[in-house]
């Protein structure tokens, strides 16, 4: 057991040491863990119940009563902001980790078998692409009807391309190394290695690409409910809130559309930088 | 050591900022060169010889820099000097080439393009003169076949092909010195013998002067006029006749020397103290088979573009190949690379399988188990490898004890953590591969060490049979040494037989009994080590053997 112990303290003074050697890393991850206790614990602590409208105070500035002011309808945009972080996060996370599980599986198995079966599953990510990405989701949301379920089918399928060009190339570059056959003589089997030997070390790629397509999934929720598909009002979103103060910038009422925005792009911002902070982990060649 | 040798390099030393504080690379080195000097820097890897390179050529990286010394080239200082002096004499007067063409070469532009753009920008041809400029260029490095390979992309040119493309280069702008960093390693060792042979030629009727930095003292001996051996940064030894390889000064000489395998050593000879083990005389050899491959064929199938479409890009590696391997024996196998041999060994482990021909592996043939049969037999086992590139056969995310373990807990029955441990330690040992080192990473080791534990996991199983492909060529000649001196005491320890693949006779003959020789696919040669080494039979293996740059001491 104490060796065990041993290792795990070894294992943190690691992690401790690389997230020494990039400062943004330590500002992302504090980002990031603001922005979960926030979507965890945010409607425990609110000032005001988002849903509730108190139309006598409708449209007040930011004051001390209401932080980022009140909406059209009087509903206090701070808690709106806090509460839909849940949301937001909710299908951002559903989405891009079912899409990087099928993606990374799929392109993992057309970067080691190659042949037909990687021509296939090529030409389908291809398809895909080939679409713009945002109109193919309002698409499948139009198709599939207008719930939060399929909003987060959508992100997922527009993801999955992203998985299978990165896990492809990656498996394809890893194979090549010896490892792969000492592996194969070890008694394991062809899928065996590639699961346990060769996937792990593309791990760093896709750790960049996940944390990418995480921003990326936010900003796609919140576009799609912008539009009026998925999440429907009176519901605290980002996207929602922006698309209905959008209306009220033009009377000079800024800050329904400032704070969710603003709130937007930081969630965008660091999972962007978080991704840096991900490989630098993940990344054995880091640990010295 | 006069002053007004052609390129006099005094004190120089040289440090690195890395992550873990200040590297000295360079220790108060003096090496002078003199026109129409061939002069070798020779010495094992982190010994700085190419460091001392890039400092001439200004190379080093911003990391890198001059702390204390001078480089003066004819009569003119570089080093201390401002920047812009390079742009005069890269290429103008100084010229390197390095070691690996394939990679230096730009993939995208045809080598002909190549050589012409170096022409216009150095204004050594018009663009009316530098179709025939290059022509001349290419003829100089003695191709042939000039009009195919001046339109030829890198990729379409073998690379004793490329490094003539780069000696081309590195002449265009008729340079008074030639840096060649280790021209020759990866090439095959006949193409290494006409590469040198052509920058020998070349220094002497340019009267050019050549700075050779080599790890192999054989090609130091047979092409360069002095020699300069090299370790940790400093000078340790220089001889300006061949004084050193008969009677070196320094110990550390010494052990390059006995290191550096020839027609004659043995394995024991390798190190100044061989293991007792191998001192005593070798177990005799029954000769009962362990392995027979019978008119075994490995082609790659021809691939169709659409159902419909011809077949295209088949290949026969290994043609009709047929021999024996005795119980307990370690058999040779050499050959250039692309021959077939690595195909070989992969079709007997049944990493490939085998398109027609047998495999007879202790009295059953395997050759028509399908993959999972032969994971699922006890033959996976049996027949076990150690690869030629130690860093990339090991898994990097898994620690040794982790790579040590993989095949016990794969292949051998269920074992508690304690035990597993307990047989991890002791194969480490068995290798001697230090323990406290047990839970690092493949990054954090050195070459030898990372031979050591592909070593330990090839024998976890007790394999019957053991493929060595190429175990030391990626290693310094003193890490082989003791990895060969290893090898040859597991296999008198455990019975194991080998199928020893290399490139290199000079060390295949240390651990075999008998050899096989192998050429486009083909063997063409079989016997006795000896006989074959003594009385070669085919031109190919007289080609062989002939290309070998010998030490010619054996005192």
């Amino acid at each position: 057991m104490t060796e065990a112990t041993g290792m795990n303290r070894a294992r943190w003074r690691q992690y401790q040491y690389i997230l020494g050697q990039n400062p943004l890393s330590v500002f992302s991850m504090t980002l990031f863990l603001i922005f979960v206790f926030i979507a965890i614990t945010g409607s425990w602590w609110v000032p005001y119940d988002p849903l509730a409208s108190d139309t006598a105070n409708a449209l007040q500035p930011p004051n001390a009563n209401n932080f980022f002011g009140t909406d059209h309808l009087g509903r206090d945009v701070f808690s709106r902001v806090v509460v839909a972080t849940r949301l937001d996060f909710f299908i951002a996370l559903s989405a891009v980790s079912v899409s990087l599980v099928v993606g990374t599986v799929l392109g993992a198995l057309a970067g080691y078998f190659g042949g037909w079966y990687d021509k296939i599953i090529g030409r389908i990510a291809d398809t895909i692409l080939a679409f713009p990405l945002f109109v193919l989701a309002m698409g499948i949301v139009a198709v599939l009807g207008n719930s939060l379920i399929n909003v987060i089918y959508a992100t997922v399928i527009i993801n999955i391309p992203f998985y299978i060009r990165v896990a492809r190339a990656e498996v394809s570059i890893q194979r090549n190394y010896q490892y792969v056959q000492a592996a194969l003589l070890s008694g394991n089997s062809q899928l065996r290695t590639l699961f346990f030997h060769v996937l792990p070390n593309c791990l760093p790629a896709l750790m960049v690409q996940l944390s990418l397509n995480m921003g990326w999934a936010i900003l796609n929720a919140a576009g799609l409910s912008f539009i009026g598909l998925g999440v429907r009002p009176p519901t605290a979103e980002w996207g929602i809130m922006v698309a209905e103060g959008a209306n009220y910038i033009i009377s000079g009422e800024w800050w329904l559309v400032l704070f969710p925005g603003f709130t937007l792009m930081l969630a965008v911002f660091c999972f962007n930088l978080l991704g840096d902070a991900l490989r630098d982990l993940v990344d054995p060649q880091k640990r010295s | 050591m006069s002053t007004s040798s052609f390129l006099a390099i005094r004190h120089l030393a040289v440090e690195f900022e890395t992550r873990n504080g200040i590297v000295q690379a360079l220790d108060g080195i003096n090496i002078d060169i003199n026109k129409g000097d061939m002069v070798a820097v020779v010495g094992e890897s982190g010994s700085g010889k190419s460091v001392t390179a890039y400092s001439v050529l200004g190379l080093l990286g911003d990391n890198g820099k001059i702390s204390r010394g001078s480089i003066v080239y004819d009569g003119m200082k570089i080093h201390p000097a401002d920047k812009s002096i390079f742009g005069e004499i890269r290429g103008n007067e100084i010229s390197m080439i390095f070691q690996n063409p394939m990679s230096t070469l730009n993939p995208i532009r045809s080598v002909g393009n190549q050589i012409r753009d170096m022409l216009l920008q150095h204004v050594r041809a018009t663009r009316q003169t530098a179709d025939a400029a290059v022509e001349a260029l290419l003829e100089q490095v003695k191709i042939s076949d000039v009009q195919r390979v001046k339109k030829a992309y890198p990729f379409e040119l073998s690379g004793g092909m490329c490094q003539r493309v780069m000696i081309a280069l590195a002449l265009a702008c008729e340079p008074r010195l030639l840096i060649a960093d280790e021209p020759t390693t990866g090439l095959d060792v006949t193409t290494q013998k006409s590469i040198m042979d052509l920058i020998h030629n070349l220094a002497q009727e340019k009267g050019l002067a050549v700075m050779l930095i080599t790890h192999d003292l054989g090609v130091a001996q047979q092409y360069c006029n002095r020699v300069v051996v090299m370790e940790k940064g400093k000078v340790i030894e220089r001889s300006d006749d061949h004084s050193i390889f008969k009677s070196p000064q320094h110990p550390y000489t010494q052990k390059l020397l006995d290191a550096t395998p020839d027609l004659y050593s043995k394995v024991t000879d390798l190190t100044a103290e061989p293991p007792q083990a191998l001192l005593s005389p070798a177990p005799k050899l029954s000769n009962e088979p362990l392995l027979s491959v019978s008119n075994l064929v490995k082609e790659y199938s021809a691939s169709k573009r659409w159902p419909w479409s011809e077949k295209t890009g088949g290949f026969r590696a290994v043609n009709n190949v047929s021999f024996e391997l005795f119980k307990g024996e370690c058999l040779g196998l050499v050959g250039e690379s692309g021959c077939g041999k690595s195909t070989l060994s992969r079709v007997i482990s049944r990493l490939e399988q085998p398109t027609e021909g047998t495999i007879i592996f202790n009295g059953k043939d395997i050759s028509k188990l399908s993959d999972k049969e032969f994971r699922e037999s006890a033959f996976r086992r049996d027949i076990q490898m150690v690869f030629q590139d130690p860093t990339g056969s090991l898994n990097p995310r898994h620690t040794v004890a982790q790579l040590i373990a993989e095949p016990l807990l794969r292949l051998e029955a269920s074992q508690s953590k304690a035990e597993l441990a307990k047989k991890v330690a002791a194969l480490a040992e068995k290798v001697r591969f230090p323990e406290a080192l047990i839970q690092r990473l493949p990054h954090q080791l050195s070459g030898g060490q990372k031979a050591r534990v592909g070593i330990a996991r090839a024998i976890a199983l007790n394999p019957k049979l053991l493929i060595l492909d190429e175990p030391t060529s990626a290693l310094d000649v003193s890490v082989q040494a003791i990895v060969l001196q290893l090898l040859e005491q597991l296999r008198r320890e455990l019975g194991t037989s080998y199928l020893f693949v290399s490139h290199d006779l000079n060390v295949v003959k240390m651990l075999s009994q008998r050899v096989l020789v192998m050429q486009t696919g083909e063997i063409v040669e079989v016997g006795e080590t000896d006989q074959v080494m003594n009385n070669p039979q085919h031109s190919f293996t007289k080609t062989l053997l002939e290309s070998i740059p010998n030490l010619a001491m054996s005192a």
